[in-house]
């Protein structure tokens, strides 16, 4: 009886696993990057461990409510009965032991896992730099190293590691790519950090996970995961705009929008991610190599940025 | 001279709202005119607005639950609807600036003024009967709480028809509720209704830990304490240590925006992270204030209803102290992308993970209260064995949220939505709404109706899982939380079966209503009376008293010699009553007026400074300390009952229990 009961919990445990990893086509659960894919074996693996638990709980709940009933006289009904050191021992430790070994996967995935952590990738392939501002509801990229910028369109070359700088010039945002994995917050006078890859081509859903007011349903980008060689042809026809990022053309693109279109920037100022962080911050930025803070010096520091 | 106030802050072109006025306005014009009509002002104004009797506050506060749920509820069906609705180019029916007040207004009303009020309800009716204790330590502190309960969540109301609410969720996280982005009164509103409401809820977590800690039984020592006042005592501590903070926080944002103070803004030094972090120190302790007496409910439910004692009384009890610490350093989970180092993330990720411990181990040991038990399907054990089907997946889910790994995809996405609806519906709700139907005889002296209290259930909880098993697919599919419309296709059926769950719960509360209805008007029957007191066979000091209990609760107080008192003195033929006495004089509070009048000045001062009608706000706040003062001064606020009168009350309630012995 008992063994049947076992078995046919262990056949339940397996087919909800199963279904929960057959990857559907959910965007966070059939992930197109290695910090994805990291991401939902964590999922998956934390859900197993625990519906050994789960599973049991919601059964013998049922279970024992039915076989119990009042009516049932054939149970047994021990009126007094109510401690057993066993069980005790049995529902202290089961739990335990499987938080036990959930808290070594969170501790060594808390550092596998660290979104200001580079990828391995980056030991052999060198990561593209993209700096995010977070604005009132949209969100520009700064390509530093190609010295272009866009808004609500994000392309990278597949394979190549991104390394993103974050702040925002406005509210708390949060950056997130569902198919590419983790999340991070914006946040105005300081910048976060976070590492994706994507390994395959695609057009993925880009947003913002943190309510950032009026026009926030609408702070969507795409994000174009395209080959080497159409990333360099997508950089040139940005650089075929007209449009210029610098200090006369941004306090009009800061200015709140909503649904802002795709928006190209075919030479944007340098230093400008610097700027936007250190206007908060008395002119000061971190100097995220050394952690000290620096003055920014860039033709647009002088200018008044603040509403 | 009105400040801010003028003419066109009256919604007057959302025809929603004004048909939501003219509906409580005549429902309201309807309530006071049957008041009128069968001259009840008087009786309402000396037996319950000015009550300081913890059973007359305990109903007042139900109630005031209960209208809040339905407001409530009405946004979260309208939020349902408007998703149900806004895909692909339709904007729906609710524009943005519509919509994220009602989800602002969703989460405050329901957390504050639900959950909480429905809270210290249950906490006002049992902790002092279960003690053996005659009132409250401080009963006028007691209505003066209602009372601020009361007019925050009018404040909240009043934001309906006169202005807007907050539109920064129900945690309002600066920069965005700082005057810079959100100049309008929403916010205002906000801050004073938590505030006005805080110090009630500060002043009950006071109370309900002197009580416990002083006024307990003869007898009664700490292990003997009934499951329930000890999960009481964790939660009227953790509101003691918690509340404080959220006072703070809410205040540092009221500088902020009152007196262009810099704490939580972008420029000028301040910081928003310092919010986060403050306002979680409250708000996660604030869940476990929620859930720890519902635990306490289930805890008295099964025993009764299994008629058995519950199992592993003593790791019960060690489990909800060890729940109640750990609550405390979980804080930073809700934000774990806020960009702390891996370290500082795992040590928050595994300390939450630990409250799944001694919260695990608390379901088993309700299961175990029913094996080899007799388990009678009274409609309590329906809301008790869903709660342990349902608790047990949010359970999950939150151990999932809470590593740190995982987070970085789930959270503010529909999962977290899924996973705190999975915990406060499938354990607060369930819980408080069996304990509503546990005591509800104990209060009223008559039982609630079982079979709609059943179908309520079903509705509830198949309802449950319809409205947010989706939201949990949705998170998967990276649809984020307070999205007014969305253009993806594959989001929409989920999101039209999450409808059908809100409207399966609409049924729900339906039979709910019903169920209120049928129980009062059927009261007389003879099957419905609890003569005795004692309608489920029960095992702690409430049920030794007559239902309704009588003004003093005991006419001689008990003494406890074992856990599970009373239980203990029926099956050793002790009279728990000690019927026929000898009785002496007891010492009663006197009712009062200041509580309500504190409450009205605090809502004229709430208000005013909402608008900055400063003036006004002078009046209020003089009011509220001369109400004070005054109150102070007042050298006559008790009386005795008689013995006499003691005695006729007392062997009346022998007359009734030897009749239906007899019969």
């Amino acid at each position: 009886m008992k063994n049947k009961l076992l078995a046919r919990m262990a056949r339940l445990g397996g087919l909800s696993s199963a279904l929960l990893l057959a990857g559907c086509e959910m965007d966070v659960l059939d992930p197109k990057g290695p910090v994805g894919d990291g991401v939902k074996s964590l999922i998956a693996t934390s859900t197993i461990a625990m519906l050994i638990v789960v599973i049991p709980t919601i059964i013998l709940s049922v279970y024992f409510a039915w076989h119990y009933r009042q009516s049932n006289t054939s149970a047994e009904y021990l009126p007094k009965w109510s401690h057993s050191n066993k069980i005790e021992l049995i529902i202290w430790g089961v739990p335990s032991l499987i938080i036990l070994f959930l808290a070594v996967i969170t501790y060594q995935t808390c550092h596998s896992l660290d979104p200001y952590k580079p990828l391995e990738a980056e030991a052999t392939t060198k990561p593209l730099h993209v700096e995010v501002v977070a604005l009132d509801w949209k969100w520009l990229f700064i390509y530093p190293e190609q010295g272009i910028a866009t808004v609500n369109q994000l392309a990278i070359p597949v394979n190549t590691p991104v390394d993103f700088v974050i702040t925002s010039d406005s509210v708390m945002n949060s950056f997130f790519i569902p198919r590419l994995g983790s999340m991070i917050y914006a946040m105005a006078g300081m910048q976060t950090q976070l590492h994706l890859l994507a390994n395959e081509p695609g057009d993925y859903l880009g947003e913002s996970a943190n309510y950032s007011g009026r026009g926030f349903s609408d702070m969507k980008f795409r994000t174009l995961a395209v080959s080497g060689d159409e990333f360099n042809a997508w950089v040139d026809k940005v650089k075929s705009s007209s449009e210029q990022l610098d200090g006369q053309t941004y306090p009009k693109l800061a200015a709140p929008s909503e649904a802002n279109p795709v928006e190209y920037f075919a030479h944007v100022e340098p230093g400008m991610f610097n700027t936007i962080v250190a206007k908060y911050n008395n002119g000061m930025v971190m100097d995220k190599s050394t952690g000290k803070m620096i003055q920014v010096q860039s033709a647009m520091s002088d200018m008044n940025m603040k509403e | 001279m009105l400040g801010r106030l003028s003419f066109s802050a009256i919604p007057l072109d959302v025809p929603i709202l004004v048909g939501t006025f003219l509906g409580v306005a005549i429902i309201g014009l309807a309530v006071l005119g049957l008041i009128t009509y069968y001259g009840k002002w008087g009786y309402l104004w000396k037996e319950w607005l000015t009550s300081v009797d913890h059973k007359r506050l305990a109903v007042m506060y139900i109630v005031l639950a209960l209208v809040a749920l339905f407001r409530g509820f009405a946004d979260a069906i309208m939020m349902r609807t408007q998703l149900a609705m806004a895909y692909a180019g339709n904007p729906g029916y609710l524009p943005p600036h519509h919509y994220d007040q009602i989800f602002s207004a969703h989460g405050t009303i329901m957390i504050f003024f639900l959950a909480m009020a429905f809270m210290t309800g249950l906490f006002n009716f049992v902790v002092p009967l279960q003690i053996g204790a005659r009132d409250v330590a401080f009963p006028f502190l007691n209505n003066l709480s209602f009372w601020m309960t009361a007019i925050a969540f009018i404040l909240v109301n009043v934001s309906l028809f006169i202005g807007e609410f907050s539109q920064c969720g129900w945690l309002a996280y600066p920069p965005l509720s700082e005057s810079q982005f959100s100049p309008g009164v929403g916010v205002d509103y906000y801050i004073w209704a938590i505030q006005l409401s805080g110090v009630g809820t500060l002043l009950t977590g006071v109370n309900f830990f002197v009580t416990i800690v002083k006024m307990r039984a003869p007898g009664m020592t700490w292990m003997k304490m009934p499951v329930f006042t000890w999960t009481a005592f964790c939660s009227s501590i953790l509101i003691m240590v918690s509340f404080p903070v959220l006072t703070v926080a809410v205040a540092l944002l009221g500088l902020d925006r009152y007196f262009g103070m810099h704490f939580f803004t972008n420029d000028g030094g301040g910081n928003q992270m310092l919010y986060l972090s403050l306002i979680w120190s409250w708000g996660h302790p604030e869940v476990y204030i929620l859930v720890i007496p519902a635990f306490g409910v289930f805890s008295e439910v099964v025993p009764a209803f299994s008629g058995k004692p519950l199992f592993g009384y003593g790791t019960m009890v060690y489990a909800t102290c060890s729940i109640m610490v750990l609550s405390f350093i979980v804080w930073v989970h809700h934000f774990f992308t806020m960009g702390a180092g891996p370290d500082v993330n795992a040590f928050f990720g595994i300390a939450t993970m630990i409250i799944s411990i001694p919260t695990g181990v608390k379901l088993f040991n309700w299961m175990f209260t029913m094996y080899k038990g007799r388990v009678q399907f009274h409609a309590c054990m329906y809301w008790a064995v869903g709660f342990m089907v349902t608790f047990t997946i949010g359970g999950m889910t939150g151990v999932m949220m809470a590593i740190p790994g995982a987070d970085f995809v789930l959270h503010n996405s529909l999962f977290l939505i899924a996973h705190f609806h999975n915990v406060i519906i499938g354990g607060v709700y369930f819980g408080y709404i069996c304990g509503m139907n546990f005591w509800f005889p104990k209060v009223m002296g008559f039982k609630m109706n079982e079979t709609w209290g059943i179908r309520a259930f079903w509705f509830w909880f198949v309802g449950f899982y319809f409205a947010f098993v989706p939201l949990y697919v949705l998170g998967f599919d990276g649809m984020t939380r307070r999205m007014n419309h969305y253009d993806n296709p594959e989001w929409h059926i989920w999101l039209l079966i999450a409808e059908v769950g809100a409207v399966l719960i609409l049924f729900g509360i339906v039979c709910q209503l019903t169920q209120l209805y049928v129980t009062i008007r059927d009261r007389n029957l003879p099957a419905n009376r609890d003569v005795t007191g004692d309608p489920w066979n029960g095992r702690a000091l409430e049920w030794s008293t007559s239902s309704p209990p009588p003004p003093y609760n005991f006419a001689i107080v008990p003494h406890v010699h074992e856990l599970d008192a009373f239980m203990h003195d029926k099956e050793n033929g002790i009279d728990t009553r000690c019927a026929g006495g000898p009785y002496a004089p007891i010492h009663m509070p006197k009712n009062t007026a200041a509580g309500f009048l504190i409450g009205v000045f605090s809502l004229v001062f709430g208000f005013a400074a909402v608008w900055y009608i400063w003036w006004l706000a002078a009046i209020g706040l003089i009011g509220v300390i001369g109400t004070i003062i005054a109150r102070s001064a007042n050298k006559d606020i008790d009386y005795y009952i008689p013995a006499e009168e003691v005695a006729r009350i007392e062997n009346e309630h022998s007359r009734k229990l030897m009749a239906q012995a007899a019969e």
